[in-house]
């Protein structure tokens, strides 16, 4: 059965905050949000190690990965997670980053390019609003089900 | 009027055991023992248990209870199938050591040619298999079930994973013997192992006793109720939580070093006690068994000293190396050898005190405090028994040992440890008598007077030597 092959209601969302950061409010706050919107949240909170977002979604079978790091040592952590992901099985997983990815006053531009050639889908500035994590939840999982019917068809 | 009784047995891997309990006066009338003879008859054994009891008492009262317990035949054996080595695998695996089973494989993610070859040739009285979160990954869960159900594998399968792909794995294991339980983790990070480990027990006295031939001994014992280990922790989730009428000890532990394994049994829910400290990794079961495969007095002696280190064993016994070496080569070579030299008692002193040492070490939680951009972080893993206020030894070793405090204290925490969560200031009882699997047997047809049996008889070491010295002078 593919990952995305289920109603966007009915997707399952891997959240944490990774590495050794214990900022986990936000992150909570976005867990709620997503349940609200009717996504299924597996919450990992706070200082949790990248193998561990990877087992959790093998073990639930989720879409999506959410990783949030705050403490500015996101870049450091974050290497590898993609790997980790093909490693385990999950190349069509779709991966979200955001909080204050790097420590210092960098162009957000720069920040973004790091966590996209890194194999990050998408990478959310400081100050992301909710709402546009999830638009961009929905545009990519109906993207990723077009991709997994044109593949079937 | 005549008194009440109940006879509790052990159908053991190389005794027959019996205990006779008065239960109007809670108390132990006789004990029994006759070999292990599940191999041919186990009435052959039973019988000549029987009469040793006899010989005690003189003549075998009409017992109202007559229960048993089992590691004959090679105990219990589980081959445990999971997905995430850490997650459902892991879960699986408590569930059966859970369920007191002998675990002989646990495997994780696909199982291949060579993982189903491997099975076969273990010959598991039963396969828990286990895989996805309820509504996750199905894919593997039905990979397994498919590759199980083509294989030759005679024995019961219990299926203990993703509720969703049960209907479609039902259908792949067509043709064996497969009971459907709730999922080992139904949610991520959720511990659910009371299903799984009750089917478990289910097939065990339907199936299992019968297989290997248990259930021939019913002429003389009304029902085969659990392995031996389960009764032996249920004796201690007895004894931790009590009856309706009558308050048990608490939080508790029971530390089993045996022949061939040591066991460790927690009934306490571990929860941190270092302040602001984060647990990580999955939850833990309130009722937990671990068991040291590698630390068994008789059959893995070798493995003790090798893990401990020979030297140190050598220091602890005060011999020699090269003694300790030569000593512990007898014994591979005879396992079923008493202690007779001082030597051989110093040896056995030591493997003993190196086995519970490492045992309650594996069994209980760390905590570490780890160095973030923000300050330190206390995380603990596992289970925090520091503050654990009993703990019970049990076993041929401990009950038999002159001074059983002098090994039991090797379990407590250690301050050039801070790390390991073992417990610091217990109480220590001795099963003397070897009583809690009887009192396991027993709760469950009269919890009451179970629970009051082992209250009585499990003596505080430190009442016990006051007494002795009182006595003698």
């Amino acid at each position: 059965m593919s990952p995305v092959a289920q109603p966007n209601g009915a997707a399952t969302v891997v959240t944490g905050v990774i590495g050794s950061d214990t900022h986990i409010v936000g992150n909570r706050i976005l867990s709620m949000a997503l349940e609200k919107a009717g996504y299924k949240v597996v919450a990992l909170g706070a200082l949790t190690p990248a193998a561990e977002f990877v087992k959790a979604a093998v073990e639930t079978n989720a879409d999506v990965i959410l990783v949030s790091s705050l403490y500015g040592q996101g870049e450091l952590d974050c290497r590898g997670f993609r790997e980790l992901c093909i490693e385990a099985g999950l190349e069509d997983i779709l991966l979200y980053v955001g909080g204050n990815l790097i420590v210092g006053k960098h162009r957000w531009e720069m920040v973004e390019r790091i966590f996209l050639d890194m194999g990050f889908d998408r990478a959310a500035a400081p100050g992301t609003r909710v709402e546009t994590v999830l638009e961009w939840l929905t545009r990519d999982l109906a993207a990723g089900r077009r991709r997994a019917t044109e593949a079937a068809g | 009027m005549p008194t009440t009784t109940a006879l509790l047995i052990d159908f053991g891997s190389t005794y027959t055991k019996l205990r006779a309990i008065d239960l109007d006066r809670r108390a132990v009338l006789a004990s029994g023992q006759g070999p292990s003879t599940v191999a041919t008859d186990i009435n052959v054994g039973m019988r000549l248990a029987l009469e040793d009891l006899g010989r005690w008492m003189g003549s075998l009262p009409r017992f109202k209870y007559r229960l048993g317990s089992s590691s004959a035949a090679g105990g219990l054996r589980i081959v445990t199938v999971g997905l995430v080595r850490e997650l459902t695998a892991e879960a699986a695996r408590r569930a059966a050591l859970g369920a007191g089973a002998k675990l002989v494989g646990t495997f994780a993610y696909r199982l291949t040619a060579a993982d189903l070859e491997r099975i076969g040739a273990l010959a598991p009285d039963l396969v828990l298999l286990a895989g996805g979160t309820d509504g996750g990954n199905s894919e593997v869960i039905l990979h397994n079930a498919r590759a199980l159900g083509a294989s030759a594998l005679g024995c019961p399968i219990v299926y203990g994973g993703n509720r969703a792909a049960w209907d479609e794995a039902k259908v792949l294991l067509a043709g064996k013997a497969v009971i459907c339980t709730e999922n080992v983790m139904p949610e991520f990070n959720v511990l659910n192992i009371e299903p799984a480990r009750a089917a478990i027990r289910d097939l065990f006295i339907r199936r299992i006793v019968h297989a290997k031939g248990i259930d021939r001994a019913s002429g003389e014992c009304d029902a085969v109720l659990m392995p031996t280990p389960a009764a032996v922790m249920e004796g201690a989730r007895l004894l931790a939580d009590g009856c309706a009428s009558v308050p048990g000890l608490g939080e508790l532990v029971v530390i089993d070093p045996g022949g061939a394994t040591t066991d460790v049994h927690s009934i306490a829910s571990g929860a941190a006690t270092t302040a602001g400290a984060v647990e990580r990794g999955l939850p833990e079961p309130r009722v937990k068994r671990t068991v040291e495969g590698d630390l068994g007095m008789r059959h893995n002696a070798a493995t003790i000293a090798e893990v401990a280190g020979v030297d140190n064993v050598a220091d602890d016994a005060r011999l020699p190396a090269q003694t300790v070496e030569r000593l512990i080569g007898e014994l591979a070579r005879d396992v079923g050898r008493l202690p007779s030299t001082p030597e051989e008692h110093a040896l056995d002193r030591s493997l003993a005190r190196a086995a519970l040492r490492l045992a309650m070490k594996r069994h209980c939680g760390t905590v570490e405090t780890v160095y973030s951009a923000l300050g330190p972080i206390n995380v603990q893993t596992g289970k925090d028994l520091s503050g654990i206020q009993v703990v019970i030894g049990t076993g041929g070793v401990i009950a038999h040992s002159a001074a059983p405090l002098d090994l039991l204290e090797t379990v407590l925490a250690n301050p050039a440890e801070p790390e390991s969560l073992r417990p610091r200031a217990p109480r220590f009882l001795i099963d003397r008598q070897y009583l809690l699997y009887a009192c396991g047997l027993l709760g469950q047809a009269e919890p009451q007077a179970a629970l009051e049996l082992a209250l009585k008889y499990l003596g505080d070491p430190l009442a016990e030597v006051t007494h002795e010295r009182a006595v003698g002078g």
